[in-house]
């Protein structure tokens, strides 16, 4: 975790992201292993001294509290000789209600703001106690696809204007790869890659990893003599040093072109075929094996049940 | 299209809209509504039953209060033992209402928010008093207490007196009224979970200070409810209290007991006249009760849906 970066822990569900991001904030504790705060071991610190920020996935305003009350909560509970003067507290709450653009809400309650401005105000909380890190539980996770959106591209600006170094949680791999500098995939409690979104996106070192990030294709290969071979032709993809036999050759739904039947590597009959967002996919059947994804442009629809051949233009394969 | 709508007048406004009545007679009523003279019954026997059962007996108590005027109704209350029972009544409420308050709170804050061993035994032994009769109750604190109980002798040669006299009163009502506040706050506390105390903390408040800035504002008003209960209890309680106050007169007598001995020697009038006092907290409790019903529905609605 390097300082002012924005993270992205993701995964499944039952991967252990929450439950590391509750390890950090120290609202858990690890049986194993520590957890450093540029360069000081935290294992031990209570949460109260960690100096992190959380955002819960239900936002945990205090319902009893005004806008205002629970921006400043973080302050007012510091001891007298740390507190900061009540003109002080007014001016950062304000500051912060303007960073989040609802600057006219500050004397309402939490069950007067929809699902995103709620979710924006537990942002200004954790944000006014400057925290060392900000901690974002599936911060939208609540909130339906629109706000959703919005609140993404809001986030990203926070950040770019505040530095704050911020992790978030979340099982959305769009949601990941759009905001974060970097993603961290977990699997089973288990670190799978760290990487930038175009790393894990183009060397993902697992077919883990591969399969999270979006549709994949499953094809048996061959590997040969640094080739890969499927159906007897070859692919333009390399082995792996050392790596030869069976094989499985992993790709994405648009690394498959539909091709004449003498350079095909697949051949199989359509099944189906839907639009969607200036793209068709195709679903093609093929005998004794698995059914693929194909994604091409939305060219003319292909009949059901015509024979077609598949050519392999990219794709991974594991040692 | 249009020959649909031309051939469909009945979904197009009637230039004549036929009477109101016939509408009504033939719309289906709801399926789960019964017919006019099954409602009528129903209510009809709910509300005989409430009158002959519990409106009739409160009038009686302030009928028979005032059958001598308001001369004899207030002069059963200057009796001195009649203020020496209100006023003790009034003490073992002081005590045993503020004691169930905290360990409520404690209790309830424990199981709602902690996982630890044990559990679901507390929360059945919490239950203990409300399945247990109240004079077995009493009589537990005798066996204890009582100078031939397990502690009798030491008590006896430490001058200490628990059984027929005030702290044995305490005891035994605090013992009744143990459930009242952890019964209701338990579901509204675990209903509420521990977020906003998570919140609090990362924002660095102790857990002191998030239990009295987050905690106890959310159940602030559950909390008044239950105290409320827990109260009106502690004043009536008979049973238990019957077995360990000893009847002794003007000194541990409390309000139900005096009601009870005025009874046993024919003074009716006076009888009655402190049973209206109960009677009358009763209403008050209930009154307060149905507010905080009507006001604060949602904050308490966890809790009284088991009562």
């Amino acid at each position: 975790m390097r300082a002012g970066e924005l993270l992205a822990l993701l995964g499944p569900s039952g991967s252990g992201k929450t439950t590391l991001l509750r390890i950090i904030a120290g609202l858990d504790f690890p049986d194993r292993g520590r957890i450093i705060f540029g360069g000081d071991d935290a294992t031990r610190v209570p949460v109260q001294q960690r100096a992190v920020g959380f955002v819960f996935q239900h936002y945990a305003l205090f319902k009893h509290l005004t806008v205002a009350d629970n921006i400043a909560y973080g302050l007012n509970a510091r001891r007298r000789s740390e507190r900061p003067e009540k003109a002080e507290i007014k001016r950062r709450v304000g500051n912060l209600l303007d960073l989040i653009k609802l600057s006219g809400f500050a004397d309402r309650y939490p069950s007067q703001l929809s699902g995103g401005q709620r979710q924006r105000i537990a942002l200004a909380r954790a944000l006014a106690v400057e925290p060392r890190v900000l901690l974002l539980d599936e911060p939208f996770g609540a909130l339906d696809a629109q706000v959703r959106k919005d609140l993404r591209r809001w986030l990203r600006e926070i950040h770019d204007r505040t530095g704050q170094t911020t992790i978030f949680v979340t099982h959305d791999q769009d949601e990941a790869l759009e905001l974060s500098d970097r993603v961290a995939v977990l699997d089973r409690g288990r670190l799978e890659q760290v990487g930038t979104p175009d790393e894990v996106q183009e060397k993902p070192v697992s077919p883990l990893v591969l399969k999270f990030l979006g549709d994949t294709i499953e094809v048996e290969a061959i590997a040969q003599d640094g080739k890969v071979l499927v159906n007897g032709r070859t692919t333009p993809l390399t082995a792996p040093a050392g790596l030869t036999g069976p094989v499985k050759l992993y790709a994405r739904p648009w690394q498959l072109q539909f091709a004449e039947a003498d350079t095909a590597h697949l051949h199989g009959t359509v099944r189906s075929s839907y639009r969607t967002q200036g793209r068709q996919r195709i679903e093609v059947d093929r005998e004794n094996a698995k059914t693929v994804v194909v994604e091409a442009s939305d060219t003319a629809r292909l009949a059901q049940g015509r024979p077609v051949g598949l050519r392999i233009v990219g794709g991974w394969v594991f040692p | 299209m249009s020959e649909a709508i031309a051939h469909g007048p009945a979904s197009l406004p009637s230039p004549n809209p036929s009477p109101a009545p016939r509408d009504a007679a033939l719309r289906p009523r709801s399926v789960v509504t019964e017919a006019g003279w099954v409602r009528a019954v129903l209510i009809g026997v709910a509300l005989a039953f409430l009158a002959l059962f519990l409106v009739l007996p409160l009038i009686t108590v302030f009928a028979q209060a005032l059958a001598k005027g308001w001369g004899a109704y207030l002069s059963a209350f200057t009796e001195p033992d009649a203020r020496s029972a209100i006023r003790l009544t009034l003490t073992v409420a002081a005590i045993a209402v503020p004691f169930n308050l905290v360990f409520g709170v404690a209790a309830a804050w424990a199981i709602a928010k902690f996982e630890f061993r044990g559990k679901n035994l507390l929360v059945t032994l919490i239950d203990l008093p409300f399945s247990v009769s109240p004079v077995v109750s009493g009589l537990i604190y005798v066996l204890v207490f009582g100078s031939n109980g397990l502690f009798g002798a030491f008590l006896i040669q430490h001058d200490i007196q628990v059984i027929f006299a005030i702290p044995g009163i305490v005891l035994a009502t605090i013992f009744v009224t143990f459930p009242f506040v952890a019964r209701q706050l338990i579901p509204l506390m675990q209903e509420q979970g521990t977020s906003e105390e998570e919140a609090a903390l990362t924002l660095g408040a102790s857990g002191w200070h998030a239990f009295w800035t987050v905690t106890l504002p959310n159940i602030r008003w559950g909390l008044l409810y239950s105290v409320l209960l827990c109260n009106a209890r502690a004043m009536g309680e008979f049973g238990a209290v019957s077995v360990v106050s000893g009847h002794i007169r003007g000194l541990t007598n409390t309000l139900p007991l005096h009601v009870e001995i005025l009874y046993n020697e024919y003074n009716f009038v006076a009888a009655f006249a402190v049973a209206s006092l109960l009677a009358g907290l009763a209403l008050v409790t209930l009154a307060i009760k149905s507010f905080l019903e009507w006001r604060y529905a949602d904050d308490i609605a966890a809790g009284a849906r088991r009562h």
